[in-house]
């Protein structure tokens, strides 16, 4: 899901940024209003555990592969603004050291999995639980359904946009800048492959995740932490 | 806190795991994620190399460009695997300082 250099066009990868960026400034005022210091070694681990699963590539036979984001986990422990700026932090540095995902496209990245993905799988994980007991398998369930939407959403929004590009970007004789491939296949491809593969690694890392913090740590699950 | 110490351990245990990301997709012949294809596997898709994607994907050169050194694609598996571990500890070391960092300022007194 990691957009490289060369995919967006300029107009798309500059109005991510331009989105990303009044995220990013709300992020830092709600997480400096609400984060504990004694959290942010777990927003640490966030930031580490985002990075090192999506280096976990998951073979497709014979086709693509992709990865979890582990995203969804960070949104439920820390809320969606902080677990924001954890991915922010792991996809900047893969980007920059690693040239995992452009640096033109930074901005459209953040969007898809700093962004999208974990305020979608938060707000699916908080009504699906909703007053369910700490320690209640309504609570794993939740965090398995939450991760698997939440990726497919985001990876729908990404095979949006490698899809648009060939409108928006054309040479004279038809042949595209960027992305050649439009939303009849970028869309279905990014989704299908996330539905049928990708999304159940999110949903379970997710769900084992939470199940593992019911027993070991269920104070990291209580619902208000955050603001105390 | 004790579990933060049980979550980094777990960060560990990933970290040497970490390889299984390089080598099932090599044992499943899985290429590259879907719309994150090199140049030259672009060309053999759609025939052309779109004009702005080859300027563009030039653009940065990433000191670990895809977890592994530069010029070491025809090293072996295990090479590979242990640049891999080595890139993913370099990543989250420097992922832990920067939020390290990102929470003196961000993180209530």
């Amino acid at each position: 899901m990691h957009i490289p250099d060369g995919y967006l066009g300029p107009g798309t990868c500059g109005l991510f940024y331009l989105i990303m960026l009044p995220i990013w400034t709300a992020a830092s005022r709600i997480v400096k209003k609400t984060l504990n210091a004694r959290q942010v070694p777990l927003l640490g681990i966030g930031a580490a555990f985002s990075f090192v699963i999506m280096m976990f590539n998951v073979p497709i036979p014979g086709g693509t592969t992709g990865h979890a984001v582990g995203g969804v986990l960070v949104a439920i422990l820390l809320g969606p603004w902080a677990a924001c700026i954890a991915i922010t932090v792991a996809l900047v540095i893969q980007a920059l050291l690693f040239g995992d995902g452009g640096i033109t496209a930074i901005g459209a990245n953040c969007f898809n999995m700093a962004f999208i993905l974990p305020f979608c799988g938060y707000y699916i994980y908080k009504a699906i639980s909703y007053k369910s007991p700490v320690d209640s398998k309504r609570r794993v369930i939740a965090a398995g359904i939450a991760g698997y939407v939440a990726l497919n959403i985001a990876a729908a929004v990404t095979g949006f946009m490698f899809g648009i590009q060939p409108l928006l970007y054309k040479t004279a004789n038809g042949q595209a800048l960027y992305c050649p491939y439009g939303l009849n296949v970028a869309l279905p491809v990014m989704l299908g492959e996330h539905l049928l593969i990708f999304g159940w690694v999110e949903a379970i890392v997710t769900a084992l995740a939470i199940k593992y913090l019911q027993k070991h740590s269920p104070e990291l699950l209580i619902e208000g932490r955050r603001s105390q | 806190m004790k579990i933060i110490s049980r979550l980094w351990i777990f960060i560990g245990v990933l970290i040497v795991l970490s390889p299984l990301g390089l080598l099932l997709p090599e044992h499943f012949k899985a290429g590259s994620a879907w719309g994150e294809w090199g140049a030259d596997e672009m060309r053999e898709l759609v025939g052309y190399i779109p004009k702005g994607l080859e300027k563009l994907s030039s653009l940065w050169s990433a000191p670990i460009p895809d977890y592994a050194f530069k010029g070491w694609e025809e090293k072996p598996l295990v090479s590979l695997s242990l640049t891999y571990i080595l890139s993913a500890t370099i990543g989250i070391l420097v992922c832990a300082g920067v939020v390290f960092i990102l929470g003196k300022f961000l993180s209530k007194k």
